[in-house]
């Protein structure tokens, strides 16, 4: 057994237990913080793969921003976790009856020799100097630069939309702003109305009608 | 590819445009609330500069660029020509009433102008990731722009069906692509029609691929049976952005459909024929039908839209360049029709009243004739009333459908017009012979004044002489699909 395959099976074990500790954690807390360690390790399986990029981009997109957001709206929230864990033994049986059966349908179509698993060999081992950094930067940068830079807009307008759609002064807020008390004027604040001195006697009958009517 | 060989020529409006709006994003930050207005006129000068560009830059054979990924050819400059043109009436028309609603803020105009520039790519994509980035961008903005009227229930409540239903149609379509990409094994679009004519791809897959891009496209168009977003999303936008759905994004979707189904999927034209028709008899008859039943206007010419969609789809399936090239005059001549009657609907409205059902359009005559013949040419037109345009767009995809002898679906599609009349005849009763229930005086900004009526007049002077357009569009047409 050559030494990448005894780290394979380590990686393995490890995100597998991971991952069922993920659903079976009583903590939410812990719960991500085991999801944590999931991404970290399948970033190791990348490694074995030799896509460092990806590897790292996993642990820098997922564990270093979303994960770590996750585990800040985790900790706001506060969650029931009596709540939460409710009905999780009522639907255990149901949920090993579910899994097994799909292990048993992909075990049957994986070892069947008509699936051609053959035709998806590893792939064949890099050279030392290879950087697959490199490959996806000149892609990105040349072939694909018309989508690449098109997809910079569409993260432009979904921050334009975010902003535009959250940002708000509220109507019911009190706070009051010094800067526009201290710049008040006087003219703002009363209103002088020129009015005539005497009312003639008719305009006063139909004021006083319209009152009655009002 | 290197940076030399890069030509960013046949992009320039695009490249303009981009620049322009990040301009008015940054100048959005500055200004004051007062100022808003200067939003307006840099919107409309970005348009007239594109457009200029855009005739600057009028390819005489196609130009690909970006890897093959852009082209620049005559079908996406008459394309891009009309959608910027529509893009400047929809924000002539929607000027006061956006104001009167407090939407009138920076984010109103740069999410237009994505829209508009997403509209460019997906007419302009070669490819089908450009396509699909194109397709993205524009449905982005156009979610944003509904969900823009925050304090407004109906309106968030369409933004997010929009957004839920265009996810999921967006996944149909990229589903299909991924199966063409597996058949094919290339996303260009000259490759894959290469790929399919040299019968080296897996049939099946292909079929399959092709069932999913179709029932994504007609998503995308609005046609029955993908069609239910369409009511819901006209009736509870605001006015303004109703129309900013309904006018030039139909054009580019029509591009759209005809770049993936005929230039790419040319050789299953057997294949989607068959599908399209069965979607243009149903969007033609549910349209049309259900449109009787609406008492709100928005909703009414939501169905009427649909039904447009499916006459629109006529030529497109009839699979010749004739054809084509009606389908193209009928995406014009539609949009044209479209932005008049919303225009209307728009000027009725003002601050807290919107004029949103039939009762509001009654005694429109009294009130103001000249607005009331101008709604009266747009529902002839959309009725298919000789000598209006709509009617020689109705006549040229009919005649495409005729000509390769698909007698029966002619027929089906005469009939439906003929239901449709209906309902918009019930609009000019309402207008001319009904009393009006609301007396109080129509007002309007001149500039909106002016390219109203002349938006309406367009319709009468195109239905007498509508052989300039419908060369350009022969012309176009003839140039795009050369190349296959």
């Amino acid at each position: 057994m050559s030494m990448t395959t005894v780290i394979f099976y380590i990686l393995s074990a490890i995100l597998l237990f991971a991952a069922v500790r993920v659903v079976t954690a009583k903590n939410p807390v812990h719960a991500v913080l085991y999801l944590v360690l999931a991404f970290f390790t399948s970033s190791g399986h990348w490694l074995l793969l030799q896509s460092e990029f990806l590897a790292i981009t996993l642990v820098l997109v997922y564990v270093g921003a979303v994960m770590v957001l996750f585990l800040f709206v985790v900790m706001m929230l506060d969650i029931n976790i009596e709540q939460l864990r409710e009905g999780f033994w009522r639907n255990f049986p149901v949920a090993v009856t579910v899994g097994l059966i799909m292990a048993f349908e992909m075990v049957l179509i994986l070892t069947n020799p008509h699936t051609g698993l053959a035709d998806y060999k590893a792939g064949a081992a890099l050279a030392a100097d290879a950087s697959n950094v490199k490959v996806l930067g000149r892609q990105l940068y040349t072939t694909y630069l018309l989508p690449f830079e098109l997809a910079a807009v569409v993260l432009l307008v979904a921050m334009v939309a975010a902003i535009g759609l959250t940002q708000r002064s509220r109507k019911d807020t009190k706070v009051v702003d010094a800067g526009d008390q201290v710049k008040v004027r006087s003219q703002d604040r009363v209103r002088i109305v020129k009015m005539q001195a005497e009312k003639n006697v008719e305009a006063a009958d139909t004021a006083e009608s319209g009152e009655q009517q009002a | 590819m290197n940076w030399a060989d890069l030509n960013l020529m046949p992009a320039l409006p695009e490249l303009f445009m981009s620049g322009a709006i990040l301009v008015i994003l940054m100048l959005d930050a500055f200004i004051s609330d007062a100022k808003r207005g200067m939003h307006y006129g840099l919107a409309l000068l970005t348009l007239a500069v594109c457009a200029l560009l855009q005739v600057q830059t009028y390819p005489v054979v196609p130009v690909h660029t970006f890897s093959g990924m852009f082209v620049s050819d005559a079908l996406s400059s008459l394309v891009k020509l009309a959608m910027y043109g529509s893009t400047a009436i929809v924000l002539v028309y929607s000027r006061q009433y956006i104001a009167d609603r407090g939407l009138l803020r920076g984010e109103f105009f740069s999410l237009a102008l994505f829209a508009l520039l997403g509209m460019n790519f997906m007419v302009s994509a070669s490819s089908f990731v450009s396509l699909y980035m194109g397709l993205e961008l524009l449905s982005l903005s156009l979610y944003s722009l509904i969900a823009l009227q925050r304090d407004s229930v109906k309106a968030t409540e369409s933004a997010m069906k929009y957004f839920v239903l265009g996810a999921l149609a967006s996944g149909l379509l990229l589903y299909g692509i991924s199966m063409i990409y597996g058949a094919t094994g290339t996303l260009d679009l000259a490759l894959v029609a290469k790929a399919i004519k040299a019968h080296t791809a897996n049939d099946m897959l292909l079929v399959f691929g092709l069932v999913f891009i179709v029932a994504g496209l007609c998503f995308k168009l609005g046609a029955v049976p993908f069609h239910m977003w369409v009511p819901d999303v006209y009736q509870g936008s605001a006015t303004a952005v109703t129309l900013m759905v309904g006018a030039a994004p139909k054009l580019a979707a029509f591009v759209f459909v005809l770049r993936i189904l005929v230039q790419g999927l040319e050789a299953m034209v057997a294949d989607w024929q068959a599908m399209l028709a069965l979607v243009a008899v149903l969007s033609m008859a549910i349209g049309n039908i259900t449109a009787i039943a609406q008492t709100n206007i928005k909703r009414m010419l939501a169905y009427s839209t649909i039904s447009h969609m499916g006459f629109l789809l006529l030529g497109l399936l009839a699979g010749t360049p004739d054809g084509y090239a009606a389908a193209l005059f009928y995406a014009l001549i539609y949009v044209l029709m479209s932005m008049v009657s919303f225009g209307i609907l728009l000027g009725l409205s003002r601050a807290g009243f919107e004029c949103e059902t039939l009762d509001d359009l009654k005694g429109l005559n009294s009130r103001n004739s000249w607005y009331a013949l101008l709604m009266l040419l747009t529902m002839f037109s959309m009725a298919g009333v000789p000598p209006l345009a709509g009617f020689y767009a109705k006549f040229a995809v009919i005649k495409a459908i005729a000509d390769i002898h698909l007698y029966w679906l002619a027929v089906v599609s005469v009939m439906m017009s003929l239901i449709g009349a209906f309902y918009y005849l019930r609009v000019v009763k309402n207008i001319y012979f009904d009393e009006a229930q609301d007396t109080s005086a129509i007002v309007m900004r001149a500039d909106m004044k002016l390219v109203l009526s002349l938006n309406a007049i367009a319709l009468l002077v195109l239905g007498v002489v509508p052989e300039r357009v419908i060369v350009l569009c022969m012309q176009a047409m003839k140039q795009s699909l050369a190349a296959i």
